[in-house]
C-alpha cells in the first residue's frame, strides 16, 4: 500500500497504462489536459502508442482503427470535444469493438465554460449518435474509484464488444487525492479477438469490421442481437452504491462529485436528526433501477441532487414508477453546489422544485 | 501459356459497379499488386464511403469500413499498432477532399506509413451525381445545375498538387485511367506507392482521374475519352513528389 | 504468328463495350443476341486468327471478364 498525493487526470493515465493499453489518440480540452500529456510520455516509455489526434473527430476514428486490429484503445475529451465523437461512437458500437473513453464534464451548452459539470449525462446515456445503441458508462466518484473502473472498464469492453465510458466531472480530473496505484485488482475473464482484422494470416477467413448492411432484415437482426447483448449487461454489470439506507426519511439520488457533496450534507442532517439515505449510481448506464426497490415506504421523498439542471432525474423518475414523490435541486455553468444547499434543498423538500 | 486473367486479389462476387465504371479496373490494379507482391495476407485495407462502399465484398483482403472521410484517421490507428501490416485506403474525392480533407492531410503530414488509393471522378456517384470537390469549372452536376460557378462554389481542388507540399509525403503521382498505357502506368505507380510503404518512406498517394459514366451521362469509352480531352486540363497527370528522385 | 484463345467468363460481363474500343484490331464486337442473365450484350469474337495476344481487351475489362491465352506447339 503506496498512497500518493496525485491529480485525476494523472491518475487517469497511470491507470491506464497498468491496464495495459496499447493506444491513446486524444486532443486538447480544458480540463483534461494531463490526461493526453501524461500518456504521451508514459505510452512511449511503454513501448506503446500515443498520438495527438488533429481533432476529437479524428481521434476516435483512430481508436475505431485500433480497436478494429484488436488493440487495447482509448481517448479522453470534454462535453464539447465528446460531441464531436458521436459518429464514432455509433460506429463503433455497430461494429461492436471494444474501447475506453473518460469524458471529463464541463459547462455547456455549447463552449460553455471550464468549470465542472454533469450536465453530459444525457449525453453518456441517451447517446447523440445515430441508431439504438448504447455506451456502458461508469460515473466514478473519487479518484481512486476512477483508477478502479478504468481496469475494469477495458475489460468490460473486451467481454462485450462495446464501448465503456468513463464519466466523471472537472473537479475529479483536476483535484488532487491521495491514492493508492497499487490497490490489486483482479482481470476478468477475457474472450480471444478472433474477429479482429489485422491480416488474413493471424485467423481463418476473411475478417471486415464493418457497420454497414443494406438488407432491412439482416440489419434488424444485427440490432435484435445488439439488444440482446445490451440486456446481458443490464444484468451482469449494474454497480450502484446504498448509503443510510435503514429506514430513510428521505432519499438523495446522485453520482460522482455530486454524491460526496450529498454526504457531507446527510452527515449534518443527520446531527439535526433528519435521517437521509442515498443510492450512488456507479453505473449510469445500466441505470441501477432495481435499488429503487429497496427504499422502504417510511420514506417521504427522493431528492435528485445534478450539477446541471435535470437530466438523471428523468432515469429516477423511471424508477421510482410514481411510487414516491420527487424533488430536484441543481446549478449549472460550472457552479458546484456546497453541503449546505443539498440541506436546504432537504429542509425545504419539494418547495425548491425542478426548474 | 495464361497471358493475362483474373486475379486471387478479387473475389468471386460480381461488383455493383456501373458498367464502364473505372472503380472495376483500379480494383483490379490494387488486387494485382497485392498479390504480385505476396501482401494478401498480411494487409488491412480501409473502405471509405461512396460507390466503393463494398469494396470489403470484392478484395480478398481483411477490411475496415471506414466513417465517410475518416479513412486516413482509421489506417492510422490500425498502422500504428500493427506497424508489421500492409495498411491501404481506397477513397474517392468525396471522401478524401470534402468531408475527409482534414484526416487525410494531417495523416500524410505526421507521415504516417500509409497508401492511399484516391479515386477521382469530380462527382458524387453513389448518392447520385452531386458536385464534388474536383469537379470541374461549368460541369453540370445535380448541385449545380447550371455549371459549377467558382465565384459561389468554389474551384476544383488538385489534391496531388497540395499533397506534394507536405513533407511527410513521400510519393504522390496522378494518372489518368483511360488506356492499355495508363493501366501499366497506374500498376508501376501502386507498385512504387506500396514499396515505399514497406520501406518506411512514409505518406504515399496515387491519384487515378476515373469515369463516372451513369453520372456524367456518357458511355464509357466516351467518359474516357472526356478525362483525356477536358479533366487533364484542370488535373495534369504526373508525379508531383517522389522522395527518391526530387 | 503465334495463335490466341480468348475466354469469356460471360455472366460476369456489364456490356460497357470498354475491350471493343480497346482492341487495337477490332475483333470484338457487342452481340446483341446474345445476354447474360443480368440482360447485359455479350461480347463476340469476329475472327480470332487475327488476335495478337496484346491483352488491351482482359486489362482495360472492369468486370475480369476475359482470360487471355497464347497456344503453344
Amino acid at each position: 500500500m503506496s498512497k500518493q498525493l496525485l491529480k485525476g487526470n494523472q491518475a487517469i493515465a497511470l491507470a491506464a497504462v497498468q491496464a495495459g493499453v496499447d493506444a491513446y489518440f486524444g486532443y486538447p480540452i480544458t480540463p483534461q489536459n494531463e490526461v493526453p500529456e501524461y500518456l504521451s510520455k508514459y505510452l512511449p516509455e511503454a513501448g506503446k502508442v500515443f498520438v495527438q489526434a488533429e481533432s476529437e473527430v479524428a481521434a476516435i476514428n483512430m481508436v475505431y482503427g485500433a480497436a478494429g486490429a484488436g488493440k487495447r484503445a482509448m481517448t479522453s475529451s470534454s462535453s464539447v470535444g465528446i460531441a464531436l465523437k458521436q459518429e464514432g461512437l455509433s460506429y463503433i458500437c455497430g461494429s461492436e469493438l471494444p474501447c475506453l473513453i473518460v469524458s471529463v464534464m464541463r459547462s455547456g451548452p455549447g463552449l460553455g465554460g471550464i468549470q465542472p459539470s454533469q450536465a453530459d449525462y444525457y449525453q453518456a446515456t441517451r447517446g447523440g449518435g445515430n441508431g439504438d445503441y448504447h455506451l456502458i458508462v461508469y460515473a466514478p466518484e473519487s479518484i481512486q474509484e476512477t483508477i478502479h473502473y478504468i481496469k475494469e472498464g477495458f475489460d468490460v469492453a473486451d467481454i462485450y464488444r462495446n464501448p465503456v465510458m468513463i464519466l466523471i466531472d472537472g473537479l475529479i480530473g483536476q483535484m488532487m487525492e491521495s491514492v493508492d496505484m497499487d490497490v490489486p485488482y483482479t482481470p476478468r475473464k477475457l474472450p480471444e479477438k478472433t474477429w479482429a482484422a489485422m491480416g488474413k494470416k493471424y485467423h481463418s477467413g476473411q475478417n471486415v469490421i464493418n457497420s454497414l448492411s443494406l438488407n432491412p432484415d439482416h440489419l434488424e437482426k444485427h440490432n435484435l442481437d445488439l439488444q440482446a447483448k445490451y440486456n446481458l449487461v443490464r444484468k451482469n454489470e449494474v454497480r450502484y452504491e446504498l448509503i443510510n439506507m435503514e429506514n430513510p426519511d428521505y432519499v438523495i439520488v446522485a453520482y460522482g462529485s455530486m454524491a460526496r457533496i450529498a454526504r457531507s450534507a446527510i452527515e449534518t442532517l443527520g446531527e439535526k436528526g433528519i435521517h437521509v439515505g442515498m443510492i450512488r449510481p456507479i453505473t449510469v448506464w445500466p441505470f441501477p433501477k432495481e435499488a429503487f426497490a429497496k427504499i422502504p415506504s417510511t420514506c417521504k421523498g427522493i431528492l435528485v441532487v445534478e450539477m446541471s439542471l435535470g437530466q438523471m432525474v428523468d432515469d429516477v423518475e423511471i424508477a421510482n414508477r410514481g411510487k414516491f414523490p420527487i424533488a430536484f435541486y441543481g446549478r449549472a455553468g460550472g457552479n458546484v453546489p456546497d453541503p449546505t444547499e443539498v440541506e436546504q434543498a432537504i429542509l425545504n423538500f419539494g418547495k425548491l422544485v425542478r426548474l | 501459356m495464361i497471358k493475362y486473367q483474373k486475379t486471387k486479389g478479387l473475389s468471386d462476387k460480381k461488383t455493383h459497379y456501373c458498367p464502364g465504371c473505372t472503380h472495376g479496373i483500379i480494383h483490379k490494379i490494387v488486387a494485382e499488386v497485392l498479390e504480385e507482391m505476396n501482401l494478401l495476407d498480411n494487409t488491412v485495407g480501409v473502405a471509405s464511403v461512396g460507390c466503393s462502399v463494398f469494396s470489403y465484398d470484392y478484395f480478398n483482403i481483411d477490411m475496415e469500413q471506414a466513417p465517410h472521410g475518416r479513412a486516413c484517421a482509421v489506417a492510422t490507428g490500425i498502422k500504428r499498432v500493427l506497424p508489421d501490416r500492409f495498411v491501404f485506403t481506397y477513397q474517392g474525392d468525396g471522401d478524401l477532399a470534402s468531408i475527409g480533407i482534414a484526416e487525410t492531410i494531417h495523416a500524410a503530414n505526421r507521415g504516417e506509413n500509409i497508401s492511399v488509393i484516391f479515386v477521382n471522378n469530380a462527382i458524387y456517384g453513389m448518392t447520385g451525381g452531386q458536385m464534388a470537390p474536383t469537379t470541374l469549372e461549368g460541369q453540370k452536376t445535380t448541385t449545380s445545375q447550371l455549371g459549377r460557378n467558382h465565384a459561389t462554389q468554389g474551384n476544383p481542388i488538385k489534391v496531388s498538387e497540395i499533397f506534394s507540399q507536405i513533407d511527410g509525403v513521400a510519393y504522390v503521382e496522378r494518372i489518368a485511367m483511360t488506356s492499355p498505357q495508363n493501366y501499366r502506368k497506374a500498376k508501376a505507380a501502386i507498385k512504387k506507392a506500396f514499396s515505399y510503404q514497406l520501406a518506411g518512406k512514409g505518406f504515399t498517394m496515387v491519384e487515378l482521374l476515373s469515369t463516372c459514366p451513369v453520372n456524367w451521362g456518357m458511355a464509357p469509352a466516351d467518359a474516357m475519352k472526356w478525362i483525356d480531352e477536358k479533366m487533364t486540363l484542370t488535373f495534369k497527370p504526373g508525379v508531383y513528389k517522389d522522395i527518391d528522385h526530387d | 504468328m503465334k495463335e490466341h484463345r480468348l475466354t469469356f467468363n460471360n455472366e460476369a460481363c456489364k456490356g460497357c463495350g470498354l475491350c471493343v474500343h480497346f482492341c487495337p484490331v477490332k475483333i470484338l464486337q457487342l452481340d446483341a443476341s446474345r445476354m447474360n442473365q443480368a440482360g447485359y450484350p455479350l461480347v463476340s469474337v469476329t475472327d480470332i486468327k487475327k488476335c495478337i495476344g496484346c491483352t488491351f481487351c482482359a486489362m482495360m475489362c472492369p468486370d475480369s471478364v476475359i482470360r487471355v491465352e497464347s497456344i503453344d506447339e
